[in-house]
C-alpha cells in the first residue's frame, strides 16, 4: 500500500485549464468563461492554445452566466469558473432559470470550495453551494476526490450534454487515482471494503477516509469506504448495500451537514434502508479565517473526526 | 427564410390583430400581463412584419435565423401573437394561453412553442443571454443578428448593466437591444418607483450606439431605426421608444399601473375589441 508521503500531492483546481485544452484540442466546440479569477481557477490555460475560445468578463458572474447560455443556445460546450462561493452563490437565479430550466449545456467549474479556501475566511468559504445546486433538477454534482478524478469529471461533462456543477479545490491533497482509474458519474468508488461500518466520502475527506479506515482495522473495526464524487444523482444502490451490509454509515464532507452529500445519503437511507448514521461536516455554521490544515483540524474534517464518527455510530448500531 | 416588408397600411392592420389577440388571450386566462405587450406590440410587428428580422417557421431552429429574444418575459401575449401572426403555430393555440398544459406557459420557455429562443420572467436576463448568442454567432462566421426587447422598468436590474458594459467591450455590433419605455413598472410610475433618467445618456456612457425613437407606435419611426441600426459597425445599438402602456385600449392607456397584470372582463373584452376594430 503506498503511503501518504510517497504520493504526489496537487490541487483538484489544477485540472481544469489541462482539461480545457484536452477537450479543445478533440474538436469539442468548447468555450471558457471567467469572472476575474482566470489565475486562480486556471482556465487561461485554454487561451494560450486557443486564444478566440476563452473570454473573461471582469467580476460579474450573473453576466457570465446568461452568456454561458447564449452560448450554448448556439451550439457551443461552456465552461465558466470562478470561486464556490459566487458560482452558484452570486448568480443563483441565473443557474437556476437560464441553465436548469433551459438545460443548458453549460459546465459550473466551481474552484476553491469548501473552508479550505483558508485565511480569507467566511464569506470565501463556500459551504452551502452543493445545497443551492443539488436543489435544481436536471444538475449533475460532482465533488472530485484528487487531481486525477478532478480531470475525469470535467472531460466527462465536456463530453455530455447537459448542466453540470463540479467543486474544486485549492489546497494540495494527495493524488490517489491514476489514469486507469474509471469515473463514472453517479457511481461510488469503493475505496476499502469492509463489513461493520460504511464511510461515505467526496471531496478532501475521502482520502482521510480511507487513513482512518486503516486505523480503525488495527482496532479491529472493519470499515468500508465509498468515495462519492457524485452527489447527484447519487448512487443510491451503492447506499441502500452498504446500509444493508454493514448496517451503519458515516457521511464526510466539506460542507454544511444540512444541504451536501450527508443529507442526500440521509434521504436515501430514510427512504429506502434506515440505519443508523453520522455526519462528519460543518455543523451548521460558518468557518473562519486560518491556515486550511488548522481549519480542518477545528471543526474535525480529518482522519481523526471520521474514526470519531465511526466510534459514535458503532455505539449506536450496538 | 422570410423577409418581406409588408406596406404601411398592412403593418397597422397586423399591429390591430395583434392587439386584439392579446386582449383576447388575456381574458381567455383572467391573468397575464396585457399593458407591456400593448406597449410592444409595433416593436414586433416591425421586427417580423416590416423586412427585419429573418427566419422560417417552417424551421424554427434554422441556424440562419436571426433571433429575438423577449427579455421582459412577462409580455408574452406580445410574443404568441406575433408568433402566431407569422405562422409558427395555429391561432387557436392562444386561447390555451396560461392554462394546465398548454405550450403557451405564463413566462417565456425557451422553444415553447418554437419560436421563443429564451427561458425568462426573471427580469435583467436577456441582454447577456442575447450577448452570448451573438458571440458565439460571430466565432462561427454566421452573420444573423440578435434583437433584444427590454422592459424600461427592466433596467432597474443591475445585470443589464454588466451586459452594456461587455457588449462594448467585446466590440459586438450585431446586437440591437430595443427599450420599451413606457413609463411604467409593476408597483407604479417608473418615476415614483425608481428613477431611471436620463435613459440614452446611460447608453451612451457605455459606449452604445443610441437611437430614439419619439413615437415606438408609429412603426415606420420604428422600422426607420431599426434599418439605421444595420449599419453601425464595432459597437452595440440601443433603440430607446418612447411608448404608452396598454396602448390602444382606452381604458388601459387611463391607468396603466392597474393593467400591468390581470386580463380584462368580459365587457371590458368587448369594450377594448370595439375599440381595436379594422
Amino acid at each position: 500500500m503506498t503511503t501518504e508521503t510517497e504520493l504526489r500531492r496537487a490541487a483538484t483546481r489544477e485540472a481544469y485549464g489541462p482539461a480545457l485544452v484536452e477537450l479543445a484540442r478533440a474538436g469539442h466546440d468548447i468555450v471558457a468563461l471567467d469572472a476575474d479569477l482566470s489565475a486562480s481557477t486556471g482556465s487561461k490555460k485554454l487561451a494560450e492554445e486557443f486564444p478566440d475560445r476563452w473570454f473573461t468578463v471582469g467580476a460579474a458572474e450573473a453576466n457570465m452566466v446568461s452568456m454561458a447560455a447564449g452560448f450554448a443556445a448556439n451550439g457551443k460546450t461552456v465552461f465558466c469558473s470562478s470561486f464556490a462561493v459566487f458560482l452558484p452563490g452570486h448568480c443563483y437565479d441565473q443557474v437556476r432559470v437560464q441553465l436548469a430550466q433551459q438545460r443548458m449545456n453549460v459546465k459550473l467549474l466551481a474552484s476553491h470550495g469548501g473552508i479550505s479556501v483558508g485565511e480569507d475566511g467566511a464569506s470565501a468559504q463556500a459551504l452551502e453551494d452543493l445545497a443551492l445546486v443539488t436543489a435544481l433538477p436536471g444538475f449533475r454534482v460532482i465533488v472530485p476526490a484528487d487531481l486525477e478524478e478532478a480531470r475525469k469529471a470535467i472531460l466527462h461533462a465536456g463530453e455530455n450534454d447537459g448542466p453540470y456543477y463540479i467543486r474544486v479545490g485549492r489546497p494540495k491533497l494527495p493524488v490517489f487515482y491514476d489514469d486507469a482509474y474509471d469515473f463514472q458519474l453517479g457511481k461510488a468508488d469503493q475505496l476499502r471494503d469492509g463489513t461493520d461500518v460504511t464511510v461515505i466520502a467526496c471531496g478532501l475527506l475521502s482520502y482521510p477516509a480511507t487513513r482512518a479506515a486503516d486505523a480503525l482495522a488495527d482496532e479491529g473495526i472493519s470499515v468500508r469506504v465509498l468515495n462519492m464524487a457524485t452527489i447527484k444523482p447519487l448512487d443510491e444502490a451503492a447506499v441502500l448495500r452498504a446500509a444493508q451490509e454493514t448496517g451503519a454509515i458515516v457521511t464526510a464532507e466539506e460542507h454544511n451537514v444540512i444541504g451536501g452529500l450527508g443529507s442526500a445519503v440521509a434521504r436515501c437511507l430514510a427512504l429506502g434502508a434506515p440505519a443508523p448514521m453520522e455526519q462528519v461536516g460543518m455543523q451548521d455554521r460558518f468557518g473562519e479565517s486560518g491556515k486550511w490544515a488548522e481549519l480542518l483540524e477545528q471543526f474535525g474534517l480529518t482522519a481523526d473526526g471520521v474514526s470519531e464518527a465511526v466510534r459514535r455510530v458503532l455505539v449506536r448500531k450496538g | 427564410m422570410t423577409t418581406t416588408a409588408a406596406a404601411p397600411a398592412e403593418l397597422k392592420a397586423r399591429a390591430r390583430q395583434i392587439r386584439r389577440h392579446i386582449v383576447e388571450m388575456t381574458h381567455a386566462a383572467q391573468s397575464g400581463h396585457p399593458g407591456g405587450s400593448l406597449s410592444a406590440v409595433e416593436f414586433l410587428t416591425a421586427l417580423y412584419f416590416g423586412g427585419v428580422l429573418h427566419y422560417d417557421p417552417e424551421h424554427p431552429d434554422s441556424p440562419e435565423r436571426d433571433r429575438f429574444v423577449l427579455s421582459k418575459g412577462h409580455a408574452t401575449p406580445v410574443l404568441y401573437a406575433t408568433l402566431a401572426e407569422a405562422g409558427y403555430f395555429d391561432t387557436a393555440l392562444l386561447d390555451s394561453f396560461r392554462s394546465l398544459g398548454s405550450e403557451l406557459q405564463g413566462h417565456v420557455v425557451r422553444g415553447k412553442p418554437p419560436g421563443v429562443e429564451m427561458s425568462g420572467g426573471a427580469l435583467g436576463m436577456g441582454l447577456s443571454f442575447s450577448l452570448g448568442m451573438a458571440m458565439g454567432l460571430r466565432l462561427d462566421g454566421n452573420p444573423a443578428r440578435v434583437y433584444c426587447l427590454l422592459g424600461d422598468g427592466e433596467l432597474d436590474e443591475g445585470q443589464n448593466w454588466e451586459a452594456a458594459m461587455a457588449a462594448t467591450h467585446f466590440e459586438v455590433d450585431h446586437l440591437t437591444a430595443i427599450v420599451d419605455r413606457n413609463h411604467f413598472q409593476n408597483d407604479g410610475p417608473g418615476d415614483e418607483i425608481m428613477r431611471i433618467d436620463p435613459v440614452p445618456d446611460k447608453w451612451q456612457a457605455f459606449g452604445w450606439h443610441v437611437e430614439n425613437v419619439a413615437d415606438g407606435h408609429d412603426v415606420e419611426q420604428v422600422l426607420a431605426a431599426l434599418e439605421r441600426v444595420q449599419e453601425v459597425r464595432g459597437r452595440p445599438q440601443v433603440i430607446i421608444a418612447e411608448t404608452t402602456k396598454g396602448r390602444g385600449v382606452s381604458f388601459m392607456e387611463e391607468n396603466p399601473a392597474g393593467w400591468h397584470g390581470k386580463g380584462p372582463s368580459d365587457e371590458q373584452l368587448a369594450q377594448a375589441l370595439k375599440e381595436l376594430a379594422e
